[in-house]
């Protein structure tokens, strides 16, 4: 089962990608045109929401990340592969500065979230957090009623009024697509739910407050292959509006749903394009042996 | 063979077998205490026959003994020579006999041990009637008459239908006369005592001008005029209740007449068949349970020791949570990990090792002492000497206590913040939760069960500590509850009874050894069921919880 849903939609590459994200939205449906753009070189076809300089991260005495320079563009999304270990889900805990829970994390350079930067001593971390999303690799939801969880960020925010929680709360769900599914049990515990529709709410807690970046930490690895599926068309669909920004181990994930790709290797960036060129004729030798399965 | 024997020990069953042995020999100790303690305890409720017979004294001269069997145990000859008796020539082994013949009043004890030997003509008389008096304990005899005002009124077969009625007019008059005495003359009692204090206050402050003197005595000549009325009402009652009285004849033929003032109970232990017994049983069960001690702790009921117990631990087990879990919280959330902080729980972890009295002596000299004395000397001066505060209390026991049990608290409620998954913080945090919301939302809310399962603990350590209680407020004989009718009707102050206490106290320094001994029996039983059922409360609250966020198990 895994390996049919796997081929088959790795055999369609990026170009068919619209042809089952059809199926969830079709306004949304990109043409190959646009697909195409991508392989002009410089990734500027929107301005770039965060912009990183010169990062670099050390754990104690262990240097994770190394003179990071990029800049991620609204609205698209982004994806980082590499190898375990090679940095990718720690840089994008910088985005909302989530490595601050570690006590001997030091970071150096800036982060820029559309030119201000995160890192400076006038930052209120939990402002940024509510601007930043995150969704992390297991699904955590908390043990509360569907209802609330989704509800956890804006009563933070002081909305504790009905009306507007209930609006949000079926909006939400709905962008997630999970409402069919939940929309009898709002307030049933989250955690009766399968571990796919569990990573969905979360998704839909996380887009409740607005977010304008949305961090996904292999948000797929713990799922199987038709959950995966939704969650791919649902990062689809969202990218009209969040900023996305994706870990992942799977490169056929990264093929699927992004739009520009990193690839990170021990701590350095070692090559940051479109997805179709990146795939299709990457520059560096690296990121054509990782792709290519050769090491890594 | 030998091979056999080495495969059977490597294939581990010995092991097996003898884990089994120690959890089933758990289990038997565990069942059988309690087992003990409630047949032990419970068969004092259970109303025996009344034997009569005759003895033979050693002089040879016969007397009629009539009593209760209570024990028979059989010993050795020179046993019985070295406690005083004289066994009978020849035999090696001797039966003896323990019988309450009640009736302490006339022969100055109510238990008896006789020789099983020398007993002729035993029987079950009938018409035994047994008296349960307050004081005095039990008359057993046979009736002759009933008098009104000491006139005979009823001999023979009509006296058993008087009997009864005549015991219901005295209960009625009873409920009376204890609503007026602990109740209204009470509440007037409590009133005039604050405004001496209110009067002594003021009187300090120098704002006790004429006009407020004039109206304290007002107020106070009221609350004589009250007074007065209340104990007119009283005599009356009392002139009432003494109308009546009962002629007894004992065993050997002296007459008694006993006013109905004092006899609570009436009965034919002979002549009630099993659910008559049974009826009997559960109603002197009631009273033990619901009414007050009389006769020096060894009849009546433990209620006023039930409430203390429980009420304590309550008050123990709302302050000890905020407490411990505030306490654990800052260690295990906030402060920084290293050193001091492996220090810190070191310490608490060897607070819990502290043996108890040592708190009731720290108890006794910081709590009450010290902050009692300070109490007493900022906020209820007015009724200095007097202490207030400055003296053993419930408030001071269930500090005590709380101090005493708070470690368990704080270990158990940083083993299950510690069990919370780092992924849920992390979800709070990163919606845009600051570090206390998350805490407060989500942390908190998941950590209950365990946090539960310390107070559980607690409480079941708390309800079965004794020895500092003896320091810092408990009491053999509390005059009223800590909870009554009276502003502000929670009174910390006051002293208590425990169950506790009160089994050392029924057992150790009663004067009436055997007439104590079921209710050591009873009363441990009854603290047992009283820590189970708080226990078993506190479970279900904790089972509930984890149901609500079972997460924080999985």
């Amino acid at each position: 089962m895994q390996l049919r849903a796997e081929d088959a939609v790795l055999t369609d590459s990026s170009e068919n990608w619209p042809r089952h994200a059809a199926g969830g939205a079709p306004t949304h449906a990109v043409e190959p045109a646009a697909m195409q753009s991508f392989a002009d070189e410089t990734p500027d076809d929107t301005r770039p929401c965060l912009t990183v300089e010169q990062l670099n991260l050390c754990y104690g005495p262990k240097q994770a990340l190394r003179s990071i320079d990029m800049d991620i563009p609204e609205k698209r999304v982004t994806a980082y592969i590499g190898p375990s270990g090679c940095g990718k889900s720690t840089l994008l805990r910088c985005f909302n500065r989530m490595n601050d829970l570690y006590d001997n994390v030091r970071v150096e350079g800036s982060i820029a979230l559309h030119g201000q930067n995160i890192y400076d001593k006038s930052v209120n971390v939990a402002d940024l957090r509510r601007r930043v999303g995150m969704v992390f690799q297991k699904p955590n939801p908390f043990p509360k009623s569907i209802y609330e969880n989704v509800a956890y960020g804006l009563r933070l925010q002081g909305i504790n009024k009905r009306r507007i929680l209930d609006r949000v709360i079926e909006r939400s769900l709905k962008s997630a697509a999970l409402w069919d599914e939940v929309k009898d049990r709002l307030h049933d515990n989250a955690l009766g739910l399968s571990g796919g529709q569990q990573q969905r709410l979360v998704i839909a807690r996380a887009i409740a407050i607005e977010p304008e970046v949305l961090l996904l930490d292999e948000p797929c690895s713990a799922l199987d292959p038709i959950s995966t599926l939704k969650i791919e068309e649902l990062i689809y669909e969202l990218k009209s509006n969040y900023t996305i920004i994706i870990v992942t181990h799977n490169m056929q994930q990264a093929a699927r749903v992004s739009d520009y790709t990193a690839f990170m290797y021990l701590g350095s960036l070692v090559e940051f394009g479109p997805t179709r060129r990146i795939f299709t004729n990457p520059k560096e030798k690296q990121t054509e042996d990782y792709i290519t399965g050769r090491y890594g | 063979m030998n091979e056999n024997l080495q495969t059977w020990v490597r294939s581990g069953k010995p092991w097996i077998w003898l884990n089994a042995g120690m959890a089933s020999a758990a289990i038997i100790m565990v069942v059988g205490l309690l087992l003990y303690i409630a047949v032990r305890g419970l068969s004092h409720f259970w109303p025996d026959p009344v034997v009569r017979f005759e003895y033979a004294e050693a002089d040879g001269k016969l007397s009629k003994v009539l009593g209760e069997i209570v024990e028979t145990e059989t010993l050795s000859a020179a046993r019985l020579r070295a406690i005083g008796m004289t066994p009978p020539p020849g035999e090696t082994r001797v039966q003896r006999v323990l019988i309450k013949t009640a009736n302490r009043d006339l022969t100055g004890a109510d238990f008896q041990w006789f020789l099983r030997h020398n007993v002729r003509n035993e029987e079950h008389p009938e018409g035994v009637l047994e008296l349960e008096r307050e004081e005095w304990g039990n008359f057993i005899g046979f009736p002759l008459a009933l008098k009104e005002n000491g006139k005979v009124v009823e001999r023979g077969s009509a006296l058993k239908s008087g009997l009864a009625a005549r015991l219901q007019r005295r209960a009625a008059i009873k409920a009376e006369i204890r609503d007026i005495e602990k109740d209204r003359i009470g509440a007037v009692n409590h009133r005039l005592e604050q405004m001496r204090r209110q009067e002594r206050k003021a009187e300090a402050g120098g704002m006790l001008d004429a006009e407020a003197r004039a109206a304290f005595d007002e107020e106070r000549k009221s609350l004589d005029r009250q007074y007065a009325a209340l104990t007119g009402q009283l005599g009356k009652f009392y002139a009432d209740i003494r109308r009546d009285s009962l002629l007894m004849k004992t065993v050997d033929g002296t007459e008694v007449d006993i006013p109905f003032e004092k006899i609570v109970r009436a009965y034919e232990p002979n002549a009630m068949g099993p659910f008559d017994r049974l009826v009997f049983f559960f109603g002197k069960f009631r009273e033990f349970v619901a009414d007050d001690p009389r006769e020096a702790n060894t009849e009546g009921g433990i209620h006023p020791a039930i409430f203390g117990t429980v009420l304590m631990v309550i008050i123990m087990a709302v302050m000890v949570t905020p407490f411990g879990v505030m306490a654990a919280v800052y260690l295990s959330e906030y402060a920084k990990q290293g050193p001091l902080t492996r220090m810190i729980r070191i310490a608490v972890n060897n607070l819990a090792g502290v043996p108890s009295v040592v708190y009731g002596v720290f108890g006794l000299g910081f709590f009450v002492y010290f902050l009692g004395g300070s109490i007493d000397e900022l906020f209820y001066p007015e009724a200095l000497p007097a202490p207030t505060f400055g003296t053993p209390g419930l408030l001071w026991s269930s500090l005590t206590l709380a101090l005493l049990t708070v470690p368990v608290v704080i270990v158990a409620t940083e083993e299950s913040l510690s069990r919370i998954p780092k992924t849920i913080r992390e979800g709070s945090l990163a919606l845009g939760a600051t570090k206390a919301e998350t805490l407060w939302r989500t942390v908190l809310p998941m950590a209950t069960p365990g946090m539960m399962t310390g107070v559980i603990l607690a409480i079941a350590r708390a309800a079965g500590e004794v020895a500092p209680l003896m320091l810092v407020g408990v009491v053999k004989l509390a005059p009223s509850l800590p909870l009554d009718g009276n502003a502000p009707f929670l009174h910390l102050d006051r002293k208590f009874m425990h169950l506790g206490f009160h089994i050392y106290d029924v057992g150790f320094q009663s004067p009436n050894v055997e007439a104590a001994r079921p209710l050591v029996y009873a009363t441990a039983f009854l603290l047992v069921l009283v820590i189970v059922v708080l226990n078993l409360t506190a479970i279900r609250i904790r089972n509930r919880l984890r149901e609500k966020y079972n997460a924080a198990e999985s």
